[in-house]
């Protein structure tokens, strides 16, 4: 059996619109983030998500979580998709979190625009201590056949972005 | 051994339930609880989608009556639909096991209410368990089942919401159970509920709970997480999450099974704490009975059985904190998909200036800009009584305007004694029924209904066709229109229907842009086998 993380609790919330693949990709970091023997919680609220409504995910990482939805300014990553709801959550970030914002990407640089949730969790990727391969594994086991190499592109595209995120 | 699995809390009931043997489960869709039966079903369990929740309940006590286990799956407000079901099922008893697998959704985060299952709880007698997180929620389907079986009564395990859609580690008991063999025994004094036997059943329920109460004292799902001071909290649900999170020194009494409560533990943890709480969510149900009990804990604030809890919002209530809570920003709000065969119906509705009695599904997005054309939403199925009542009494100029707006699911769910209404009791002016067949369940993610000739795992069914349904029931006038492609046609029929003092129903079909695709890749082979089409 792994052992498992002794770490303090780490916060990320993926925020967007429906339909830009936000349950998707925070189901591909909480599966790495499981498999590299954290405790996690991944919490998102369904129901509406799929009709261009608001929608977010929290990922909690560590030892041992308990709440599943990250309090307010306890977030150290936030990961943004649609520029429009970075107001109503910047409350959520921690002093010296790290905002890693859609715009930061070249749109055109990206295989399909489809993928920037990938892309996103490319550019998180710089700053936690995970093997790229768990990454591609994890992301390969998300995607039927026809789509996995294109999303491993994209997070390969987010992961070199010479622009990672933007401290606040 | 088994792997440790990261599942949200529906997949670890459907793990659950697989683990201990259940034979079959029920359910009709329902934000947050409609991931459990699909999971189920993919783990290779029985299960299906009934018409509503009543009908899945009585399927559900029917494979229990057979001597084997069955769960039934919904959200909340399914419950109010079962609820005949579940009151009288608890004075027959089970012969195997039945679970209410029941999904709170405090903060009405897709629902039309608040309301907290538990009371049911106390109303019918059943008891009810309460898992906070994904183990729990895998553990405690397993103890649901095994309670059931051993004091042959069903048994309520109530998710919530965050339960329900929050992934976590479960790590699954290898002791999978081997599940009775159905058999039919004979009981007719203990399930014929005539008041006769009704009576003796009533006292016998009573004895039960009188006994699993006992048990919940000493052997129940409850613990004590010690702390160092003198702070107790009673707690229940995810509730406990945000209570240990928000004050890691206290010490917490974690309750699994909420009903019957085990009293004694409880005054008993109480009686040298020198600051209690009681941190729950949705309504002040252990308090009272707490309190009831003798018990000297406060209520909390009357806002904080509103809306779901969370961190902060406990140690507002640790802490006696009354200042203004913040308005939680609110985000962008769904709207229907663009080009969804709803709007182009609501497009001639608005039009006219009708005044349209509506229903729950994705169509009640129109009540919202820039559509703003649905005056009411109640429950399932009400379109079509409220549509009808509002016909009755308002003067003719204003009734003429009055159209029900019913989604297919909705329709078969509960739609159909509201036709059986309008047959029997038709207003002056007549009525206009509008059944919106997008062919699919759409707003609980596109699940299969009685009209789409497919079952829950979208494997080919008999179907129930929706026009000739109304049309046997006495309704005169059934037209069936693709509101896409005979939008001036619909436009037309509807301007008609208004005007006549006769009865009319227009099945408007046109599948929903998100579930086309599914539609059509399952109605292919059929094509191919029958050389027919399965399209009609
Ligand atoms: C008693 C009850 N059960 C379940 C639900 C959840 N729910 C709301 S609408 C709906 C079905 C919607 O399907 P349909 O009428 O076909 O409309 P569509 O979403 O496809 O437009 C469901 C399952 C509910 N609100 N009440
Ligand atoms: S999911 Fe289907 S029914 Fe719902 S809004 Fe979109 S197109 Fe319309």
């Amino acid at each position: 059996m792994k052992t498992m993380k002794t770490d303090p609790t780490r916060n990320i919330r993926i925020a967007g619109l429906g339909g830009m693949g936000i349950l998707t990709s925070s189901q591909v970091l909480a599966e790495v983030l499981f498999e590299a023997g954290y405790d996690v919680k991944k919490a998102e609220v369904h129901g509406m998500a799929q009709r261009g409504g608001s929608v977010a995910s929290d990922i909690r990482f560590g030892r041992h979580i308990l709440s599943p939805m990250i309090p307010d300014g306890e977030t150290d990553f936030l990961l943004i998709l649609a520029s429009e709801e970075i107001e109503m959550h910047r409350p959520a970030l921690r002093p010296g979190g790290v905002l890693i914002d859609a715009r930061a990407f070249d749109a055109a640089a990206l295989p399909n625009r489809k993928s920037l949730n990938i892309a996103m969790l490319g550019a998180l990727s710089r700053h936690l201590d995970i093997p790229v391969d768990a990454w591609h594994r994890a992301i390969r086991a998300a995607f039927p056949e026809k789509l996995r190499d294109l999303n491993v592109q994209a997070f390969e595209t987010g992961r070199n972005l010479p622009k990672p995120g933007d401290t606040l | 051994m088994s792997h440790r699995q990261l599942l949200s809390g529906n997949e670890a009931v459907a793990l659950g339930a697989l683990h201990v043997g259940c034979a079959r489960g029920t359910g009709y869709p329902g934000t947050p609880s409609t991931e459990i039966l699909e999971r189920f079903d993919e783990l290779g369990g029985e299960a299906e989608w009934a018409p509503n929740e009543k009908v899945a309940a009585e399927v559900a006590l029917g494979v229990a009556f057979a001597g084997v286990r069955a769960m039934v799956t919904m959200k909340h407000v399914g419950l109010n639909v079962a609820a005949d079901v579940l009151f009288t099922s608890a004075y027959s008893g089970v012969q195997g096991a039945l679970v209410f697998v029941v999904a709170d959704d405090p903060g009405l985060a897709s629902s039309q209410d608040e309301q907290d299952t538990r009371r049911y709880g106390i109303a019918a007698g059943v008891p009810i368990i309460e898992p906070a997180d994904s183990q729990e929620a895998y553990d405690y389907t397993r103890l649901a089942f095994t309670v059931s079986a051993r004091w042959k009564t069903p048994v309520i395990l109530r998710l919530t919401t965050r339960v329900s859609h929050t992934a976590a580690m479960v790590q699954p008991c290898d002791a999978a159970e081997t599940p009775p063999r159905p058999h039919f025994v004979r009981d007719i004094p203990g399930r014929v509920m005539i008041p006769g036997h009704a009576r003796i059943k009533h006292r016998a329920l009573r004895s039960k709970l009188a006994e699993i109460q006992k048990w919940n004292e000493t052997e129940g799902p409850n613990r004590i997480l010690p702390g160092a001071a003198a702070v107790g909290i009673v707690t229940c649900g995810v509730a406990s999450q945000y209570a240990r999170e928000a004050a890691p020194e206290a010490t917490v009494l974690k309750l699994g099974m909420t009903y019957p409560l085990p009293f004694q533990t409880i005054l008993g943890f109480l009686k040298d704490k020198a600051k209690r709480f009681v941190i729950e969510e949705n309504d002040p149900f252990l308090v009272e009975q707490i309190r009831a009990a003798g018990g000297d804990v406060p209520w909390n604030p009357e806002a904080f059985r509103m809306g779901e809890l969370n961190v902060a919002r406990v140690k507002r209530i640790l802490t006696h904190d009354a200042s203004p809570e913040p308005v939680a920003p609110r985000g962008k709000p769904p709207c229907l998909c663009p080009g969804c065969p709803h709007a182009y119906v609501f497009e001639i509705l608005k039009k006219h200036d009708c005044i349209v009695a509506g229903d729950i599904g994705c169509y009640t997005l129109a009540a919202l800009p820039p559509l703003s054309a649905m005056d009411s939403q109640i429950c399932m199925g009400a379109s079509i009584g409220v549509g009808l009542g509002l016909r009755h009494v308002l003067p003719e100029a204003e009734a003429r305007r009055v159209v029900s707006v019913i989604g297919d699911s909705t329709f078969l769910h509960s739609g159909l004694t509201g036709v059986a209404e309008m047959v029997w009791n038709p207003p002056p002016f007549g009525h206009v029924l509008i059944v919106l067949d997008n062919q699919t369940t759409a707003m609980t993610g596109q699940q299969e209904n009685p009209a789409t000739g497919r079952r829950l795992d979208h494997t080919p069914s008999p179907r129930i066709r929706i026009e000739e349904v109304i049309a046997a029931m006495g309704v005169k006038n059934v037209l069936t229109l693709n509101p896409v492609r005979q939008a001036v046609e619909l436009d037309a029929a509807l301007v008609k229907a208004l005007q006549t003092n006769e009865l009319t129903a227009i099945v408007a079909r046109q599948p929903c842009l998100l579930a086309a695709r599914q539609i059509r890749a399952a109605e292919q082979p059929s094509c191919v086998a029958c050389g027919t089409g399965a399209g009609g």
